[in-house]
């Protein structure tokens, strides 16, 4: 190598050494420590340097540990699909419809809840949900029900309050890929004898996936390791992995069983990424 | 610029001049600035508050911190032991305290004693019992706890608050059991129970969602609830009402002690025998976050007639007889303790 060559490569490293320094003191190292501390177990109210798998055995062997998991993955599912299924919509047309010196007011108006407090806003939609909450004094008030419906404290209160949040991020994504697309294939398409339907199903749709893949991905894994909608909009009616962790935490400072669970959140997160990566990586091939 | 130096010194001087600072690990009733300015204006320093819930959470607080950050603690009365134990509390200066005005019942001293030297002190307390609306099921109808969970008369109902201790209390003393003596092998008969509640229940709520869920009507008896849900409400909402059922209730109790580590002792002791005195106890008996009975019995000579009648002054003998202290579960009876509640919580 030559000296230019040498003096090019430190530089390079010097560039990239601060970011390198971050990853490893604020989640290579953290990770290791989670990683080792759920190997340890909780004897008591000690926690005990017995290096096995025990909390892992455990989270596996009881129902409502291991059906947590299961909890937190069909909620997570079932926000993501509702709120592609709703976002794309509403991203086609704010990119299409809505005059382009109007788009910037509208995506505005279309992220405006994004301004309150995550927590402030959870909590609002108790008010609605609530026996005689906004939602169904209307619906009463309009004759469609004689009783309340029973809609907080459940699991659908839940998805509705995490569907308001992640469909304003998934309109971003898909517009901001709404946007970029060159009118010209679509015009080229119907050129060639397609319809609308088919412009959309053959063209639009595939060309924005990564737009609603990086939306997805995102709201998969804002979703699963969410713990403040679940808690105050589920009301406890079932539990997911973040309120389980947190109980470990808060109730019985059990840091090993909380890491273990933690691990097991992170390896379905990464599950999530591999199975996006992928997916992405052949559809731009 | 000459003017803005001037200024800028003038700043740093009155910081520096400025106070001690007094660091607290608290329960949110602390936070309230109508009980803390008193205290802060009469010492002319600042009292940092660090609010928390629960002790395991507070616990890895103080484990996460350096020696000497925090100087004083309120805890949970029944977990006073595990801070002696782990050393994060020193001993209090018992003869500047009141101990002599401290309800009887409430002293703790196999709690808060050891070796003849007393680590903190009963600044308030309460029950974990039944609240309910009174215009929608009435006293009686809820006299006998069981009907909470062997019947269905209360479906959609109730909402249940979400700390195993003392619900699983409630639900040991209606299965006819002391919470001093559950062992593990009543679990199951307990779990069974809770299983039963939750099925009646429409939520198992935290402190603020149990308020919520009470003062929206979305149900109508909450179940672990008590003078600490409805006494702030009572203004507004006089409906609202909280009683104890024929099987008795169970007491919680939160005490005040100082860190072995504070660097700023005398200043943290200043700050308990504020906050044990009368005027502390009347403050912080009706704090904004929840009420309940102050533990230094003198407290009602500062209290309205109003505020005791919420607070249910002159029933006290009789509560505190009915009642059961907290359960005090060894580590590993807690631990199977919070599994069974866990298992409630996903059934």
């Amino acid at each position: 190598m030559t000296t230019p060559e040498r003096a090019e490569r430190r530089r390079a490293w010097a560039a990239v050494a601060p970011a390198l320094l971050w990853t490893l003191a604020f989640f290579v190292v953290p990770f290791a420590m989670m990683a080792a501390m759920s190997l340890w177990q909780r004897q008591g109210r000690e926690v005990v340097r017995i290096w096995d798998l025990s909390n892992y055995q455990d989270f596996l062997s009881k129902p409502h540990l291991l059906g947590a998991l299961w909890n937190s993955l069909e909620i997570t599912v079932l926000v993501t699909v509702i709120s592609v299924v709703l976002a794309y919509p509403l991203a086609w047309i704010i990119a299409e419809r809505v005059p382009r010196h109007l788009q910037r007011l509208a995506l505005a108006l279309a992220v405006l809840p994004f301004w309150t407090s995550y927590v402030v806003r959870s909590y609002a939609w108790t008010l609605v949900l609530a026996k005689n909450g906004v939602l169904n004094q209307a619906l009463i008030g309009a004759g469609l029900i004689a009783e309340p419906l029973e809609i907080s404290a459940t699991r659908g209160a839940t998805v509705t309050g995490f569907v308001h949040f992640f469909v304003m991020l998934l309109t971003l994504t898909i517009y901001a890929n709404l946007v970029q697309l060159p009118a010209n294939y679509r015009r080229a398409a119907a050129d060639l004898g397609a319809g609308p339907l088919a412009v959309f199903w053959h063209v639009t749709l595939p060309l924005t996936l990564p737009g609603i893949m990086v939306g997805a991905f995102l709201t998969f894994v804002l979703c699963i390791g969410d713990y403040i909608t679940p808690q105050i909009l589920g009301g406890n009616s079932e539990l997911v992995l973040p309120q389980v962790i947190m109980l470990q935490l808060g109730r019985g400072a059990d840091l090993p069983m909380a890491a273990a669970l933690s691990i097991v959140l992170m390896t379905v997160v990464t599950a999530a990424w591999l199975a996006c990566a992928r997916w992405l990586r052949l559809e731009r091939a | 610029m000459r003017t803005i130096l001037l200024a800028t010194v003038a700043a740093v001087a009155a910081s520096a001049a400025q106070a001690e600072e007094l660091n607290a690990l608290v329960w949110c009733d602390h936070t309230d600035p109508a009980l803390i300015e008193p205290f802060e204006k009469a010492h002319g320093v600042k009292v940092n508050l660090k609010e928390y819930e629960g002790t395991g959470t507070a616990l890895s607080i103080v484990e996460q911190s350096r020696p000497g950050d925090w100087d004083v603690f309120v805890i949970d009365g029944i977990d006073v032991p595990r801070a002696i134990d782990a050393g994060l509390l020193a001993p209090l200066p018992v003869a500047e305290l009141p101990m002599a005005d401290i309800f009887p019942e409430v002293v703790l001293d196999g709690f808060q004693s050891r070796d003849g030297n007393t680590y903190a002190v009963t600044e308030k307390f309460g029950y974990n019992t039944i609240s309910y609306n009174k215009e929608k099921v009435s006293a009686e109808e809820l006299s006998d706890m069981q009907a909470l969970w062997s019947s269905d008369e209360f479906a959609g109902r109730i909402a249940i608050y979400d700390y195993y201790l003392p619900v699983m209390g409630m639900v040991a003393m209606g299965l006819g059991k002391q919470t001093a003596d559950i062992a593990e092998g009543d679990l199951p008969a307990i779990r069974d129970a809770l299983f039963g509640l939750k099925k009646n229940a429409r939520s198992v709520v935290d402190v603020v969602s149990s308020q919520t869920a009470l003062a929206t009507g979305e149900v109508d008896i909450l179940v672990g609830g008590g003078e600490w849900v409805t006494a702030i409400l009572a203004a507004d909402q006089p409906e609202l009402d909280w009683m104890i059922p024929d099987q008795g209730a169970v007491r919680w109790s939160q005490s005040i002690g100082v860190f072995a580590d504070s660097e700023r002792k005398e200043l943290a002791v200043e700050f308990v025998k504020y906050i044990l005195s009368p005027e502390g106890q009347a403050r912080l008996a009706t704090s904004s976050c929840y009420w309940a009975m102050p533990a230094n019995a003198k407290a009602g000579k500062v209290l309205t007639d109003q505020q005791k009648a919420a607070l249910r002054w002159d029933d006290q003998p009789d509560y505190l007889k009915r009642a059961q202290l907290y359960p005090a579960p060894d580590g590993d009876l807690d631990a199977a303790m919070q599994d069974a509640w866990t298992e409630m919580l996903q059934h």
